[in-house]
């Protein structure tokens, strides 16, 4: 019956994906044919075929010979679509046919990539483009607003161009799906006026600067982590370049990701929208765009603060004296530039020998058995509070050294339970840790070889590898 | 004298997950007054609860952090040499890469 169902909706679901497609398809039609009639004939065109056929009987006489020429090439459609930024006195027509004329390019369609494209679509930005390698996941979807349930595991770029034409059929929205790199960067870049750094490391930020530099581009910058957002404008009207701030990259220690120290999803959301707006003032060429400042968001204590920072700098190895020649950018290697990969995959540490160690297979079965253990999970305390294995003791890894005592006494007992009358007695009881993605494990597992807990292994791939090995139901995150 | 220190960008992890700190600093060695490199080592050694190298390379802040007195970036200022004056605000903030 079950399977039944699950047919059934797996069938129903097929039918909505290729009408989908059709409709997206049939959508594009229309918004193509409908620009060959504004071509053809710029006047008649706010004339839909129904509302024509509507006004037979009461016949208008046409006023559609007239000729207006309003000196801005705006058709009928854009003036009303864009009315309410038109009648801004500080924007205007002007600022509205620049942004028509414009072109973005957008990399990252993340966190902060989602509110600055759909806000760059809607205002009519006229070429949009939109880089990314990856697909939409599920725990992407609560900051990456672009992105609809309906994609999950599909192309990141596909589904935000998908969005961005649902909002405005009218501007042109071109498609990257690969990941931004020295090989094909410049290439890319230089098919737009502006640039939108919209990723979530640092080589990407290094090498999406250089390019900027190369090709001459401003560059519209925006980061976010945890509770607090920064953004600013480099390369731009004398201002510095990322590399004249941060001429060292800093250590990989320092480098948190979202998906290790989460974020809070609207705080991406307000940076990709300021992004969006900076992009609009340098494409308009309206107000100060925030070039030689930098503005700092905290969301907790509600503060925006901006600041100044330095100019230009003639020692900068990206924009300075000795400027990057595009041959130079081509062979940089920014991963070993910054000791950083350029893909985002979590690190998998190897410190530990295959004895010190246990799949998390192995482990399931020794539970099953009921082998005497003590199984400690070092991950923070509010990631223990999400999810955490049966009868395990939470100590965090951080808090390691100063309560060993809790793990003696939990051997201890367990040992002392050993000694019921019947089992095999002296046996001490196994000793296993185990972490989120098994890196933090083996870290703790030296640390208490060292102590003298030398017994102890690690559960190889952490939690994670529990539910994808052991217990598909075990939730992630 | 009296200062504001505030840390962002997840230093302020380094300190007991504090962000804002009211001190008081005073010129060392007889000087007249405090300078930024001071200042520095103050915090290093008063602030600093663990991983100062998170915070401190050699004798200046590590690389990816930005150090502003007054809301204005300490290069503008004369960096290390920056001099320091009754009620000023110093930020120090860790850029942030993620998206």
């Amino acid at each position: 019956m079950e399977s039944n169902g699950n047919m059934a909706a797996a069938e129903i679901l097929r039918q909505i994906e290729s009408l989908k497609a059709e409709k997206t398809k049939i959508e594009q039609q229309i918004s193509s044919l409908e620009s060959q009639l504004h071509q053809l004939n710029p006047h008649i065109n706010n004339l839909k075929p129904n509302e024509e056929a509507n006004s037979n009987s009461f016949h208008a006489p046409l006023v559609s010979d007239l000729d207006y020429d309003f000196g801005h090439g705006l058709s009928p459609d854009m003036i009303y679509r864009y009315s309410r930024q038109l009648i801004l006195p500080s924007f205007g027509v002007q600022a509205q046919s620049k942004l028509l004329k414009s072109s973005v390019l957008v990399i990252g369609a993340g966190g902060l990539g989602s509110p600055a494209l759909l806000y760059l679509a809607a205002c009519g930005i006229g070429r949009i483009g939109i880089v990314d390698h990856d697909v939409v996941e599920l725990n992407n979807l609560h900051r990456q607003i672009i992105h609809a349930e309906s994609y999950i595991g599909r192309s990141k770029v596909e589904s935000a161009a998908a969005a961005c034409r649902a909002i405005n059929s009218t501007v042109e929205i071109v498609e990257h799906k690969e990941a931004f790199r020295t090989t094909n960067a410049l290439e890319i870049m230089k098919k737009y006026e502006i640039v939108i750094d919209a990723t979530d490391n640092v080589p990407s930020r290094y090498l999406i600067n250089d390019c900027c530099v190369v090709l001459g581009k401003p560059l519209i910058s925006g980061a976010a982590l945890g509770l607090e957002g920064q953004l600013t404008v480099y390369n731009y009207n004398g201002g510095p370049c990322y590399r004249c701030l941060f001429p060292t990259p800093p250590p990989t220690t320092a480098c948190q990701r979202c998906a290790d120290s989460g974020v809070l999803g609207v705080v991406p959301g307000v940076i990709g929208c300021l992004q969006a707006l900076e992009a609009i003032k340098v494409a308009s060429a309206i107000g100060d765009p925030l070039s030689g400042r930098m503005l700092l968001f905290d969301a907790l204590s509600g503060r925006i603060r901006v600041v100044k920072i330095r100019g230009s700098s003639l020692q900068c190895e990206a924009c300075g004296e000795n400027a990057i020649t595009p041959e130079q950018f081509r062979e940089m290697d920014y991963e070993i530039f910054t000791q950083t990969p350029l893909n985002t995959a979590p690190l998998k540490l190897k410190l530990l020998p295959a004895d010190a160690r246990i799949s998390s297979k192995e482990y399931h079965e020794k539970f099953v058995k009921g082998e005497e253990h003590v199984l400690v999970d070092v991950r923070p305390a509010h990631h223990y509070k999400i999810v955490s294995l049966p009868k395990s003791i939470n100590i965090p890894f951080s808090s390691l050294e100063a309560r060993l005592p809790e793990i003696s006494a939990a051997l201890g007992k367990k040992s002392n339970e050993d000694k019921v009358p019947g089992t095999t007695a002296g046996s001490s009881p196994s000793l296993y840790v185990v972490c989120r993605r098994g890196n933090d494990s083996q870290r703790a597992v030296q640390y208490l070889h060292k102590m003298g807990f030398t017994s102890a292994k690690d559960i190889v791939g952490g939690i994670e590898a529990w539910t994808q090995d052991v217990d598909p139901k075990f939730p992630t995150y | 004298m009296q200062l504001t220190l505030e840390f962002g960008g997840g230093l302020e992890l380094l300190c007991d997950s504090v962000k804002i700190h009211q001190v008081n600093v005073d010129p060392q060695d007889g000087e007249k007054k405090l300078t930024m490199k001071q200042l520095l080592g103050w915090v290093r050694s008063n602030l600093i609860k663990e991983r100062p190298e998170m915070f401190m390379k050699g004798d200046s802040v590590r690389p990816g952090v930005l150090v502003l007195v007054n809301d204005c970036d300490w290069e503008l200022s004369g960096q290390l040499d920056t001099t320091l004056d009754e009620k000023d605000v110093v930020v120090f903030i860790s850029t942030l890469h993620g998206g």
